[in-house]
Order: C-alpha cells, then structure tokens, then sequence
C-alpha cells in the first residue's frame, strides 16, 4: 500500500498463472541479438527517417498521448498511430502484407498469440532494447528478441455507482447470470478486440461454453471493442459491464465518473500487450528507437502511472492508491492455447450471440 | 436527322471518336473488372475450380438467411416510410404558397449532405436506450422507468435509415412537380373538377413515375447501406447483408463466400430496375417539350402554417435534432450530458484536431478525394450521357447500361471487387489514392450519369446540328453549345458526387490503409472504440467542409455564379 515497487516476485505470485515461456516459445530457439542502447547514433538514423506509423490496441487518448511523449522526448520524429482493435489490426496486416504494402513499423497488440503468427511467417525483426535484456523477465521477452511485453492489463467486471448498490453489484462472472442483470449488460467482441479473445478464451477454458451461452441469454448489449465497455457504465447507458479493459474503468473513475471496477472472484482475465517490428518497416531505425524507448524505465514508469495498467519492468513502482496486480485474483495466459482455439472461438461465439 | 454517318467525305481530323472509344475503354475496364473478378469468386473455390459449394454453404445457413431477411424488411419499410414523408413534403415545396419553402429545400439538402454513419452516432447519443438525451428527458418529464426509444433495434435502425434516405425520394418528386404544366391541372378546373379529383386524374399520376423511382432507389440505398447498419446492428445483435458481407472478410477472410452473398443484392437490384421500367415504361413522358407555364401555386390559407410545422418537425429527426447532439458532444465532457456555459470544454476539439494524429492525413485525403473524384466523375458522365443521348459511337446503349449497373453492385461487395482487380498486375493500385478514386468513381457514376443524362435530353440536338453544319467538329460544337446549356446540371452533378464522396464508407472500409485513411473511417474506427465526442468534432468539421465546398463551387463565376445555387441533384 505504501507504493511499493511490483518486484519480480509480485508478478511471479501474482500471475503465478502466467504461463511461464509459453508465449514465445519457439520450436527453432536463435540467438536474440545482443541489446542496444539508445545512443546518438540511433536517434540521429531516426530523425533522418523522421517518421515512425505505430499500428496500435490501445485505448485511443492513451495511445495517443504515448505518441506525443515519444515525439517531445526525439524532436523531428513524428508519430502516426493506427488504432484499431487487434483482431483487425491482425486482419489489416495480413490483409497489406498479402498485397506487399509495408507501411507498418512497430505494432502493440492485446492479443499476444499474433506474435507466434508473424513470427512463423517470418514478419518480425529482431531487436533487444537494454532494458528489456536487464530488467524484464524472461516470460515478458522472446528468446528469438522479436517482442517485449510492453503492458499487462486486465479484463474486469464494472459497475455504474448510480444504477448498482454496491452491495447489489455482481462479485463473479457467476453472479451475471442472475436474470436481474437481462438486458443491463454490455461486452466487446471477441473476432474485433484482442483482449476480448484473450479474455473469451480464458473464460471458456475455466468456465467452459456453457457459461457462455446461458450469458448470450441475457441480452447483453454487443460492443466491438474492448475499450468502448467501460464507457458504456460510465454514460449509464448500461449498468454492468461484462468484460472490457479494467484500466478504462480506473481512468474513468480517477476522473470521477460514476463506475467500480469488480475483480471477479473466479479470477480476472489477463492479457499481455507485446511489442514487435516489422522486419519490413519503412522507418527501421525509428522504430528501433521507439521499441528501446517504450521499454526503458521512464516510460514504462509515465505510462504505468498514467495508463493505470501494469508494467513487468522490474524497477516500475506501482502508483500510490493504484490496486496492484499482485493483489488480484488473475486468470492464467496461454497464447499458444488462443492461437489454437481462435476460429473456434469467433465461429462458436458468433452462433451464440448471433452478431 | 443525324449528322453523325455524312461527315466522312472531308475527312477533317476529328478527334472525337478515337477519345470516345478511349471512354469506353476505361469505362469497360472501370466496371467489368472488378465485377468479373466478383463472379471468378462467386462460382469457385479457393483453387479457382468451378463450383456452386459456396451458394449452398450460404442458403442452408441460418447465420446468412435472417440477414437476408432482416435486410428485405429494413429495405421494404424504409422506402415506404421514405415515400410517405418526402411526397407530402415535395408537394408541399412544389406546389403551394406555404411560407419557407427554399428554407425546407435546404433544409432536405442538409439531410442529404449528412453522412448516413454521422447520423446513426447522433441519434446513438439521442435515443440510446438509457443515455440518450430524449430517454433522460422523457424519464425526468414522466418518471417512467422505461425508455421512449431504443434505437438499437430493428425499428431504430429502419428510423435512422429512413432519415438519411427520403431526400433521394424528395428530389425526384420535387423536381418532377417543378417541371409538371400547370396548364394540365388548370384544364381539370376548368372542365370542374375539384381539388382533389384534379389531384387524383392529374397531378398524382404525373408525379407517380418520380415517386416509383424515388421508392425504388430507396430501396436500394437501405439495401446497400453500411453506415448505420454498421453502427446500430452490433448493439441492437443482428446481422444485415452488408454487415454479414463485412464480417466475411475479417480473419481469415473468406472472399469466396462474401463475393457469393452478393449475388442475390444483384439479382435483387437488376429484377427490380427490370420491373421499374416495365411500370413506368408507357408512362413519364408526357410532360416533356413544349412551352407550358409555370405550376400554379395551391393556395393553403390557414393550412399553410400547419404545412410548415409539418415539414419542420420531420426535418427535426434527419437534421435538428442530431446537430444538436452533435454540436452538444462535441462540447461537452460527457457525450451525452447537456453541456452547460460552465461545464462546457474544448478538450474534445483540442484532442481531435492537436492531438489525433490521424486526423489531418485524413482530413488531406478526403478533401482530395473528393475534389478529384466529382472532376473526373462528372466528365465521364458528362461524355457517357452525351454518347448515349446523341448515339454518337455503335456501342451507345451497352456505354449507358455499363454506366448504371454498378447502382446494382453495394459499396462494400464493389470493394472486394476492386481489391481483387487492383491488388494483382497489371493494375497494383491498392495501398494508394488511386483505388479509392476508382472506388468511388464507380459508386457514383449511375447518379452524375442519370442526372446528366436528363440534364442532356432537355436540349435538343438540332443545336448542335447547326453548329457542326457550319463546319464545327463535335468536340467544338460541344464546348461551344451544349456546355453553356449544360451548366446547372454539371454544377449539381459535381456537388453531388462530392457528397457522395464524404458520405462514403462501405467501400473505403475494405480498401483503406494506414496512408490512405478518410475520415468516414477515421470515424467509423472511433466509433468502435466508442469515441462519441471525437467523432462529433470530426463529423462537425466533415459537415463545414462539405457545405464550404459546396457553396463554393455553387459561387465560382465560370460555371454561371449563383445563378444554380440552390442545389437540385436530378
């Protein structure tokens, strides 16, 4: 409670769940190339390419401050930021790759299995930032230095405080089967938003697709992406929200919106949001200089703060106030497992809530 | 008498046929291809063998046959519902003394001009079920517990439609009341028929072929549309057509089944063209030529206060109502709370226009698109309309139906159509500008080319005869004659199609990139994240620009300043 730093034992108890190397582990191990600093060199090859297209997940402000902060922290090197839900993202790139467009540098997606995707298709570049080589652990960096975990978030249950008691507000994915909360509810979509495929494929392996469907039941209100739930609480256009980014819920409560997150008692999805280059980025040495930037302890420590989700830079420190990750109840990654059930989980899901 | 096969002695150097056959080249090109390619996919499968699999994989699908459904019903009810309001109101503006008729006429205008999406989000902030502004107001006023209106539903969805479609239906009415004689309706008085026997013998049956055709491209818009599906079916958990097509291209895409579930969009659209002009085949003509005097005017007396009402509270859902939802989230902290002097911000503005970085890539790009898109457009229409109205080359009418049928093809299937031409050599287009321009060239063509064509049939060729018989080649004749005629008409084509550039978003959806973004998918992605008051600041400044534009082009003195400003598109 005292702003303790989130030491590497806290991840490992906290997400003792997440499943250790099974990220990034490649049948073909290479060699990760050995790390590299930001030095002069780098960001004068930068400010020549003077332009970096970062395809992006995250929640559009916040992606975009990021971007204003990499451009004041490097002068004459400007940001475009794509945001989309990953599961388009991933669609897009396969769609511009497939008809030789490179426009792509550097790319943050919520659903890590895409990482082994690109990798298998030989789309990534490896480089190793100094930091990630020092101070991540070895389950946040793949071995072949092609991606770095550069957040962790959660997937959480939410509440409007205006329309809900809180002792009336649901405690388990459980409770949102009650017939109370018909037609209250609202999720995002799991064939748009990686987090929600993250999160979908966590819940069905615990809870398994009865679950789901007894939930399709409940008229629950369709969103595509994972960023738009929380907001939906927060306008009370719905009372509860099923799943959607846990950190859209903190920011809008901290900017005093009517909305409490829930931590469900069967364990909160968790998604990893690694980062990658493109082995064909038309901007290679800015995107270098990005991915080194993102993950050095300043950033990493500006965003944790201002994004309010979680860091696995070890000397990150938890903002005062903040929940730290360690104290919830998380459910366990398995990027290889989502990799394997996606279509799976887009056609069964598709069946079930009929969008 | 044509001149056209009696000019070959002298052997002057005209250049007139080489440039046609070069436009229909293009044309043929621009059309053929990419719906060649729609066929290839429709009929094989993933190793282009022949087959049908992919129609029966489709029709033995509940998951495809209630959007076909759902999409015949949404069609059905919003062209009735279009006739029923855009009839009355056209009437209104045509034939009577009501007061305000040029500010209802531009108020239509508006309506047309605002992009079908904008308006699902604007009326997303009025009418959300528990959100939305009228919800929260009617709950306060009555204390009820249940909301007025769910606008995520079947009937909202037909509502909001039906808003951005009925000025489609009120052009084509009003402008056949503009041009009906008066002199027919004077003689049913005079022979002592009343008023509304005169209207039932005369002017109805006039102004039926208009509102036939007004229905059926109503139709046809709600059956293609992909805006305000997009936005409202999600939510409300239903697929229609252009939905399930979209959803068919995600991950791993299967292009094969999203080129066959186009077919029946069509054969639906070519069967009811065919019907179209079976209906109206004797009809229509009978007010074209000859010097008749202007319509007189109904007098309404005290009716005409009511008329007024009547038209200002339709014009409340497509153009009042959601301004202000607009204009109030832009504005405000919370989207869907009423902004007051003190609470009101101008972080929305400051966020999209500081710190959004896409928003001036895309700004760029639309405005060039469209610019590009209505010049080029309105020149092919212009050349397809005169070759089809003057048969200038053999091919005239195979020229004119090339020109139509993409009214056939929904925005969404031509651009899997297009992806699948200008991905692949010769033409590797996709990833730049130019895919879009011929996107939208395509979309747009059938409109400039009918409105064109009508603009074209009012002037006689016996002009242009004398011209060319006093030793003008056509090229010269045209420039010197039928341009100056042509003014008006080219003018609102130009308009026309720039609004349809802005308005476009079910064809830009599947050919953009991250360089070649516009702001109807700037915004469409928004909306999936759920960025309400970003999207209103940049639907806001879509609206200035275009009525800028619009205004603009109406004022530029070569094409005859002001003297067409008020913007008819038929």
């Amino acid at each position: 409670m005292k702003g303790r730093k989130l030491s590497r034992r806290d991840i490992l108890h906290g997400s003792a769940a997440l499943a250790a190397g099974s990220v990034f582990a490649s049948p073909v191990r290479a060699q990760a190339p050995e790390p590299v600093a930001i030095t002069p060199a780098l960001v004068e090859a930068a400010k020549r390419e003077g332009k970096l297209i970062f395809y992006s997940s995250m929640d559009l402000p916040i992606g975009e401050k990021l971007g204003k902060a990499f451009e004041a922290a490097f002068p004459g090197v400007a940001i475009q930021i794509e945001r989309s839900g990953s599961e388009r993202l991933f669609q897009r790139i396969d769609q511009e790759f497939g008809s030789n467009i490179h426009a792509a540098d550097v790319i943050n997606t919520s659903d890590a299995s895409h990482i082994i995707t690109w990798k298998r298709k030989g789309w990534l570049a490896p480089f190793v930032p100094e930091d990630v080589a020092k101070h991540f652990l070895a389950e946040y960096r793949d071995p072949d230095g092609k991606s770095a975990t550069s957040r962790i978030h959660l997937s959480s249950i939410a509440y409007n405080t205006n329309l809900v008691k809180p002792e009336d507000a649901p405690k388990s994915f459980a409770d949102l089967l009650d017939p109370k909360w018909a037609g209250k509810m609202v999720k995002g979509h799991p064939a748009y938003s990686g987090t929600i495929m993250t999160a979908t494929f966590q819940m069905v392996r615990e809870l398994g697709w009865e679950y789901m469907e007894k939930l399709s039941k409940q008229r629950v209100m369709q969103v595509q992406s994972s960023t738009d739930p929380p907001k939906k609480p927060s306008l009370g256009e719905r009372a509860v929200m099923v799943d959607g980014n846990e950190y859209g819920v903190v920011l809008l409560k901290e900017a005093g919106q009517p909305v409490e997150p829930v931590y469900p008692a069967e364990g909160a999805p968790t998604i990893s949001g690694p980062t990658a280059i493109f082995a064909s980025a038309p901007h290679p040495n800015a995107a270098r200089l990005f991915q080194a930037w993102f993950h050095t302890r300043e950033t990493q420590q500006f965003f944790t703060d201002f994004t309010a989700q979680y860091s696995v830079h070890a000397q990150v420190l938890s903002k005062p106030g903040r929940r730290k990750i360690s104290d919830i109840k998380l459910m366990k990654e398995d990027a290889q497992g989502v990799e394997k059930m996606t279509e799976e989980i887009k056609t069964r899901y598709a069946r079930l809530f009929r969008v | 008498m044509t001149i056209t096969t009696t000019d070959t002695p002298k052997r002057r150097r005209d250049l007139t046929r080489p440039i046609l056959w070069l436009f229909a080249a293009f044309m043929t090109v621009l059309i053929v291809l990419p719906l060649s390619w729609l066929v290839v996919f429709a009929f094989t499968d993933k190793a282009r063998y022949p087959t049908l699999q992919n129609f029966v994989t489709l029709f033995t699908d509940p998951a495809f046959l209630d959007p076909l459904l759902t999409t015949g019903i949404i069609a059905t009810t919003s062209a009735v519902i279009c006739c029923l309001v855009a009839a009355p109101i056209g009437w209104l503006v045509s034939r009577t003394d009501m007061p305000g008729r040029q500010i209802i006429r531009a108020l239509v205008t508006a309506s047309f001009v605002t992009p079908p999406f904008l308006g699902a989000v604007a009326w997303e902030l009025l009418a959300a079920p528990n959100s939305g502004m009228l919800n929260q107001l009617y709950r306060y006023l009555t204390g009820a517990e249940d909301p007025l209106f769910d606008i995520y539903s079947l009937t909202g969805l037909i509502f909001v439609i039906s808003c951005y479609t009925f000025p489609f239906v009120f052009v084509l009415v009003a402008n056949a009341l503009d041009n009906m004689p008066g002199e027919l309706e004077d003689a049913s008085a005079i022979l002592g028929g009343r008023a509304w026997t005169t209207a039932r013998r005369v002017t109805i049956p006039l102004a039926l072929p208009a509102l036939v055709a007004g229905a059926l491209i109503a139709f046809l818009q709600a059956m293609t549309l992909f805006g305000s599906p997009a936005i409202l079916a999600l939510p409300a958990g239903f697929h229609i057509m252009t939905t399930k097509i979209w959803s068919l291209f995600q991950y791993p895409p299967k292009l094969e089944l999203a080129a066959a579930a186009a077919v029946p969009l069509l054969v639906l659209t070519i069967l009811l063209l065919q019907g179209q002009k079976f209906l109206l085949g004797r009809r229509g003509f009978s007010v074209v030529g000859g010097k008749y005097g202007p319509p007189r005017p109904v007098e309404m007396g005290g009716w005409r206060w009511a008329a007024l009402a009547f038209c200002l509270i339709v014009l409340l859902n497509p153009v009042f109502l959601p301004y202000f939802a607009l204009l109030n989230a832009a504005f405000s902290p919370n989207a869907t709370t009423l902004v007051t002097p003190s609470t009101a911000t101008l972080h929305n503005i400051v966020f999209v226009f500081t710190e959004l970085s896409s928003t001036q890539l895309a700004l760029k790009n639309t405005v060039i698109l469209g610019a590009s898109t209505a010049t080029v457009g309105t020149i092919l229409a212009l050349v397809v309309a005169y070759v089809t109205t003057r048969r200038v080359i053999a091919s005239h009418r195979m020229l004119g139906f090339l020109a139509t049928a993409p009214v056939a093809v929904p925005g969404i299937v031509l651009g899997v159509g297009l992806f699948l031409s200008y991905t692949r050599p010769p033409f590797v287009l996709y990833g730049t500008l130019w895919i879009l321009l011929l996107a939208f060239l395509t979309i747009n063509l059938p409109s400039a080319y009918q409105q064109l064509q009508a603009a074209f049939a009012t002037i006689h060729p016996e002009l242009e005869d004398a011209s060319r018989i006093l030793g003008a080649t056509r090229l010269q004749s045209l420039r010197q004659i039928t341009a100056p005629l042509l003014r008006t008409g080219v003018i609102a084509t130009w308009c026309f199609i720039f609004i349809g550039v802005m308005r476009e978003l079910s064809a830009a959806i599947v050919l953009f990139t991250s360089q070649t973004k516009v702001l109807s998918v700037l915004i469409y992605d928004l909306n999936e994240s759920g960025d309400l008051a970003a999207i209103s600041v940049l639907g806001i400044a879509m609206l200035v620009i275009t009525f800028a534009v619009v205004l603009a082009v109406n004022r530029i003195p070569i094409f005859g300043g002001g003297a067409g400003a008020r913007l008819r598109n038929s």
